[in-house]
């Protein structure tokens, strides 16, 4: 198969830079090793402070809305961070209008929504807080095989019969300012958050819960048929075995599924994410890039990898694949001169391209544009 | 050794994560709440099973073997696998009469063919679905695949002559569909591998990949079954044929089933089973050509079955189609139609069946295509019965299309 452009990884910085170049009129291919870093997804980016228009346009076209709003968001264990960009689901706070008396709300046998540490908290940040537990009738045969009481389940049903969460709501609040609800609405219908706060009269703020993350799969569903629509080829549950090069040149890859049927293009881009989607890996003496034997940028002495304060950011996920300034790849020194890298297997190689998913964005979006003018 | 050699067993089983992404991609888990989902029917269920197959729950009839979970894995867990082979190896009740019929489809093609118009027409009577649901409990809302009077194998061999006159040749593994029940999908891929100057042959003797009997508990005599096709294309292979197929579920079957849930080994003899829109594909790719009509115009959307998710050569079937000068094509979302196979002929998963289908049936409708293109064959019957809509394999729209 003949491309213009292969695209190895079908996470956040894979769509972005695949819908980017079918835009631009290149044909491309996806090439997805499974699901991916999306299904964590918080719903905001903690860094895309540079130009966020291109991002809000890409997601708007394909019916996601995002926010920019530079703030504080509340954190699955009662913590905040900091957002720029966020899904229109999550809510902002801005600096100094933290809730005073909050409502947390969670569902009766539901294990995977943290309700007391958020509680915790904003205690800890000044407000006062009561936790109730709802149960929603619809919703009880979740709970006869407990351990698939997840998420996504949750809100398929959701997108049915939010009006009587709203309605459980009401009742429940007396005079608190916020109402703090699990992450579990607006799986297929991205109206449904947006609805229960128009009904509801105080803040109401969702909370990330365990993964699959709702917003996260409605993201990469949505991200997926657009780049469909624009006539993209997205190859899921395949998985590139080998690369073929010529020089300084990727010629060709082969795949788990197309043994014997080699991809060919003039550009690649690596966005194979980090140790979780295995687009680098690691034993006890070394990390590396797998399918390239990319220059990768770590810590010699493994001692050094970890801080022993486990929520302290730990230097291991700074490691990353080096890259030259037109993020090339670099191989023994020298860049590949058809290969891009872009995304988490970056680590924090690039700073000026900022962290998390806002590299992802920002990476995707910078390599797809120099491609395109290619 | 690596660490990884070390820690990683049958069906990479110890790789899983507990990421649940597996969970979210279930067509069962989300309208059948007595299925315990892939996570904890497949790699959870399985650390409690390999201290004790007292932790062996009947609840993983449920599992459709779409292999969803397997597509979706982000680390390779072949979850599907994990949960078949753990009914193959607990399950030890014997198959109800219902599934050993449901699950003979080349048996009961034997019988029904010479008797096809009379089969035909009791199948489709209102008391017949009546009893078959009462006695058998095979659900009266089916309708039931149309055997045909001539099979493919008879028309193909009348045929063997003009075949073997052309200088490049084939193994069609045809299946037992076509055999029994559509020869037309067989005679439109002859049409199509014919303008390409390919000629088609059959193999010596095939059996029905056994892909039935596999989900129904019939593992022996799937595995005969098995065994019996790989020795029959390994004899073509030695000849130097590709063996081409139109099903997708038969293919997946030989190529993946075969060894990772029979044990039966295909190595010498999986590259060369292919499905035939790669085959064709791969022609026109190096430089073959096929002349089309100038005059056709059809509006089509595209259903890939899960089986052919899994294999991943969706791919080809799409690129045929939007090649044909006069289609529009439109690529239906990636969702099972819930019929797998037998699953969805039994009583007790017919409405589950149906609701998991419903939001393809819902996009077809809203595409409102001419036809609906599938390789596969339960789908095509579940597709037609939900919606209405014709359902046609590629292969057969290529043919049609050609000048």
């Amino acid at each position: 198969m003949k491309l213009d452009t292969v695209i190895i990884g079908g996470g956040l910085a894979g769509l972005t830079a695949g819908i980017s170049l079918q835009k631009a009129g290149k044909k491309t291919a996806i090439i997805s090793a499974g699901q991916n870093a999306l299904h964590f997804f918080s719903g905001s980016f903690e860094s895309m402070q540079e130009a966020p228009e291109r991002a809000i346009d890409l997601f708007e076209e394909a019916g996601i809305r995002l926010h920019y709003r530079e703030g504080a968001r509340l954190m699955p264990m009662g913590t905040f961070r900091p957002a720029v960009l966020s899904l229109e689901d999550v809510s902002i706070f801005p600096e100094g209008q933290l809730p005073r008396r909050a409502l947390v709300i969670n569902f009766t046998g539901y294990h995977d929504f943290f309700s007391s540490f958020i509680a915790e908290g904003l205690e800890k940040a000044g407000a006062s807080c009561r936790i109730r537990f709802i149960r929603i009738d619809e919703m009880e045969h979740l709970r006869l095989s407990p351990s698939e009481m997840r998420s996504v389940h949750i809100a398929r049903v959701m997108d049915k019969v939010w009006e009587k969460v709203v309605q459980e709501v009401r009742i429940l609040l007396k005079d608190e300012d916020t109402v703090i609800l699990p992450q579990v609405f607006g799986l297929k219908d991205a109206s449904v958050p947006g609805k229960i706060r128009a009904n509801i009269p105080a803040k109401v703020v969702f909370v990330g819960t365990l993964p699959p993350s709702v917003p996260g799969v409605r993201t990469q569903q949505l991200l997926r048929r657009r780049y469909e629509l624009l006539g993209g080829t997205y190859l899921m549950g395949d998985e590139v075995l080998s690369a073929t090069l010529d020089g300084d040149r990727v010629t060709g890859l082969t795949t788990r599924n197309l043994q014997g049927h080699p991809i060919t293009a003039d550009h690649f881009i690596l966005a194979t994410g980090g140790y979780f989607s295995k687009g680098l890996e690691s034993n006890p003496e070394h990390v590396w890039e797998p399918l390239f034997g990319l220059d990768v940028e770590a810590l010699e002495d493994r001692n050094d990898w970890y801080e022993r304060d486990f929520a302290k950011d730990q230097p291991y996920l700074r490691f990353g694949v080096k890259t030259d300034p037109e993020l090339r790849a670099l191989k023994d020194g020298k860049p590949l001169r058809n290969l891009y890298v872009a995304g988490s297997i970056l680590g924090a190689t690039r700073e000026d391209m900022g962290i998390g998913g806002g590299l992802a964005l920002r990476s995707a979006l910078a390599v797809a544009e120099t491609i395109a003018k290619d | 050794m690596t660490l990884q050699e070390y820690t990683t067993s049958a069906h990479n089983f110890e790789e899983c994560m507990k990421c649940t992404v597996c969970t979210a991609y279930c067509p069962v888990v989300q309208v059948n709440p007595l299925y315990p989902g892939p996570k904890q029917a497949g790699p959870d269920g399985e650390r409690l099973r390999l201290k004790d197959p007292y932790f062996f729950n009947q609840a993983l009839k449920y599992c459709l073997n779409c292999k969803r979970c397997e597509v979706a894995c982000p680390s390779g867990v072949h979850v599907a696998d994990i949960i078949q082979s753990a009914r193959i190896r607990y399950d030890h009740s014997a198959p109800k009469l219902r599934d050993r019929i449901l699950a003979s489809t080349d048996f009961m093609g034997k019988l029904a063919r010479p008797f096809a118009p009379i089969v035909n027409g009791v199948t489709s009577l209102g008391v017949t679905k009546t009893v078959l649901d009462a006695t058998l409990a095979i659900d009266r809302h089916r309708t039931f695949p149309k055997y045909s009077a001539t099979s493919f194998e008879g028309w193909l061999k009348r045929h063997h002559r003009s075949q073997a006159a052309f200088p490049e040749q084939v193994a069609y593994f045809h299946g037992c569909y076509v055999n029994y029940n559509y020869p037309q999908l067989g005679k439109d891929l002859v049409k199509v591998m014919n303008a390409l100057g390919i000629g088609v042959q059959l193999l010596e003797k095939e059996k029905c990949c056994g892909i039935a009997m596999i989900v129904n508990g019939m593992s022996k005599e799937a595995t005969k079954h098995a065994k019996h096709n790989i020795s029959t294309i390994e004899k073509a292979v030695a000849k130097g044929l590709k063996v081409v197929t139109t099903s997708s579920t038969c293919t997946f079957t030989m190529r993946d089933e075969y060894p990772s849930l029979l044990g039966v080994d295909n190595s010498a003899v999986r590259d060369s089973i292919q499905l035939a829109t790669r085959l064709i594909f791969e022609k026109l790719e190096a430089g073959a050509k096929l002349e089309f009509r100038p005059d056709f115009h059809l509006k089509v959307a595209y259903h890939t079955p899960c089986h052919m998710e899994k294999l991943g050569w969706g791919v080809f079937s799409e690129r045929l189609l939007k090649m044909i000068p006069g289609v529009e094509f439109t690529l239906l979302d990636s969702a099972c139609c819930g019929i797998s196979g037998t699953y969805g002929f039994k009583k007790e998963n017919y409405e589950a069946s149906q609701a998991i289908g419903a939001p393809l049936f819902d996009q077809i409708r809203a595409v409102n295509p001419d036809v609906v293109a599938c390789d596969c064959e339960t789908c095509k019957w579940q597709i037609e019965m939900s919606t209405g809509y014709t359902v046609k394999h590629p292969i057969s729209i290529l043919a049609e299309a050609l000048a």
